[in-house]
């Protein structure tokens, strides 16, 4: 499978997928830096892996569980909170999200 | 004086950990020039230190150390050195603080990095780069080059790093220290801040092996604010070992054209004495490892777009204030808050997890991965230890691979396959270079959960190698 260059448009997806804002500098910086990076991976493509599977995990550890109870991590609700840019009566306050 | 021997100091009462403390801040601001701190933690630390001094005991009884700022530390911001974690205050400590606080250590500092750790230089920090200890007009490597530029700049006896594809080993080659990169889940990763979830492990930079080994065998073991932690061996601390008969494939995909001549010299030089010594030295070949970097900038760039989603400007950090939606919120708060790295990396691990491309990019990679991983099993069939350098190169110029992001990737293809395979390794110094007179780092690999094997035999070889 042959990439492509990315385009402007591409890198615009990207960076919307991302929740980034480039500027148009970074646009083009990013489409060049991008498909120098992308074109280097792609010596992948060509490696013969027949029988073999892909490795999520590295050290043989399989669905690792605790006991399901109350656990105290030793911080207060509002240690956390301290470091929120924006609270109200001990809730974390966004933009509107549905309109 | 060993970490060891310094601690025992400390508790026969014959140097105070005020003392330490002092010493390692006054340290801090005569060599402020190198940039190797982001912060001290004068407070905590004197308070700590004080504690310590009224009933001095544990293993690490008042000695000093330095956190690279990725560790969540009480006492000081923790900022990744990054903008968009500024004025970021830890409601918890990291599981390995709490470790080596329970033994007496004092964290005095935190170390300058590449931003998230994404760098081989710290000149991706979003704050200020840090200077090479033997020649500030060089690189100290990244992304750990805080820790390691304090360490060999005597700011305090040992530091914390993490190593996702190299960042602990090749600073310790680019400054002269050791730098042990443990296996995959030994060290807990509760508390630092995660970029690349199936390769990120954490671990000392030191003066010396004996040094590594003290700190490894504090902080390992199993912790249930980790599942990914596996069980330790019962002791790290360096036992003699001799070096003869010990198996030791040389990596000859490492030992290919690219080495500087001054690193190839001290390499040799190396397997000389090992030869010497009585050790079976063979030739060893690794085919996929070039791969390695390949596979790499794939996986490593999927999960750091992945773990830097949580960066959304709502929850803690930074936050544009005008945004006129949660969108835009989104949006303007990580645009202004990442630097250009983490944006890039960002952008690569979106496009190769997106529909249309995650089989042929993400999928291949993971299938590699097995590839490079059975090969190091082979290897480790036959030898007890691999060996190779750490880096092709001595450290380089700041500003040298500034406008090329590729080639500062591969600053790291010789130490990223470690990480894939989660396999310990660990960078000492093999003297310096009669190119430039910079520090060259030599690297040992041993198999999974081998690492006091590992240990040791860094050790013996470290001895040697000083004669």
């Amino acid at each position: 499978m042959q990439m492509a260059d990315l385009t402007r448009d591409d890198v615009l997806k990207l960076a919307q997928l991302a929740r980034l804002q480039l500027t148009d500098q970074e646009v083009q910086e990013f489409s060049g830096e991008l498909t120098a990076i992308l074109h280097y991976v792609e010596q992948l493509q060509n490696v013969d892996v027949s029988g073999l599977k892909p490795t999520n995990q590295v050290n043989g550890l399989i669905n690792v569980m605790r006991e399901d109870t109350e656990v105290d991590y030793g911080y207060a609700p509002h240690e956390l909170l301290n470091n929120v840019p924006k609270t109200q009566d001990n809730q974390i306050e966004v933009k509107r999200m549905v309109g | 004086m060993s970490i060891a021997d310094l601690a025992a100091e400390v508790r026969a009462g014959k140097t105070k950990a005020a003392d330490l403390v002092e010493k390692s801040l006054q340290a801090i601001k005569d060599k402020a020039e190198y940039n190797a701190i982001i912060v001290t933690l004068d407070d905590a630390a004197r308070a700590r230190a004080a504690a310590v001094d009224k009933d001095p005991k544990g293993r690490l009884a008042g000695v000093p150390f330095i956190a690279k700022d990725n560790f969540l530390v009480f006492g000081a911001e923790t900022t990744a050195a990054s903008n968009i974690l500024k004025g970021f205050t830890a409601p918890y400590q990291s599981t390995a603080i709490e470790k080596l606080e329970a033994e007496g250590a004092i964290c005095v500092a935190k170390a300058n990095l590449d931003a998230f750790a994404h760098g081989s230089s710290t000149e991706n920090s979003d704050f200020f780069t840090t200077l090479n200890p033997h020649d500030k007009t060089k690189v100290p490597g990244g992304s750990s080059g805080g820790s390691a530029a304090a360490v060999m700049l005597d700011l305090a006896p040992f530091a914390l790093g993490s190593d996702t594809g190299g960042s602990i080993r090749l600073p310790a080659s680019f400054c002269g220290a050791v730098g042990l990169k443990p296996t995959y889940g030994l060290v807990s990763r509760s508390g630092v801040v995660a970029m690349a979830s199936s390769t990120d492990v954490i671990g000392p930079l030191t003066r010396t092996v004996e040094d590594a080994a003290l700190v490894l065998d504090v902080m390992a073991g199993q912790d249930p604010l980790d599942s990914t932690t596996i069980e330790r061996q019962e002791d790290y601390t360096v036992q003699p070992t001799p070096l003869k008969g010990k198996k030791v494939g040389i990596i000859t995909e490492y030992m290919a054209d690219g080495l500087q001549p001054g690193v190839r010299a001290q390499i040799d030089k190396a397997i000389q004495t090992l030869k010497d010594q009585g050790a079976e030295i063979t030739e060893v070949s690794l085919p996929t490892l070039p791969l390695g970097l390949a596979v790499y900038y794939v996986l490593c760039p999927a999960e750091v777009s992945s773990n830097l989603s949580r960066y959304d400007g709502q929850r803690y950090g930074f936050t544009s204030g005008g945004a006129k939606d949660l969108d835009a919120s989104f949006k303007e708060s990580r645009s202004i808050g990442f630097g250009k790295e983490a944006k890039r990396r960002i952008m690569i691990g979106t496009y190769v997890l997106s529909s249309g491309y995650y089989d042929a990019y993400y999928k291949k990679a993971q299938i590699v991965r097995t590839k490079l991983i059975n090969e190091f099993k082979a290897a480790f069939k036959e030898h007890d230890f691999l060996l190779g350098p750490t880096c092709a190169t001595t450290a380089f110029a700041v500003g040298a691979n500034a406008d090329d992001p590729l080639q500062m990737y591969l600053t790291d293809i010789m130490t990223v396959a470690v990480n894939l395979a989660g396999i310990p390794a660990i960078s000492i110094p093999a003297g310096v270079s009669s190119d430039d007179q910079m520090p060259v780092g030599l690297q040992l690999m041993a198999a999974q959960k081998h690492d006091k094997e590992l240990l040791d035999f860094a050790a013996a070889l470290e001895t040697e190698l000083q004669k």
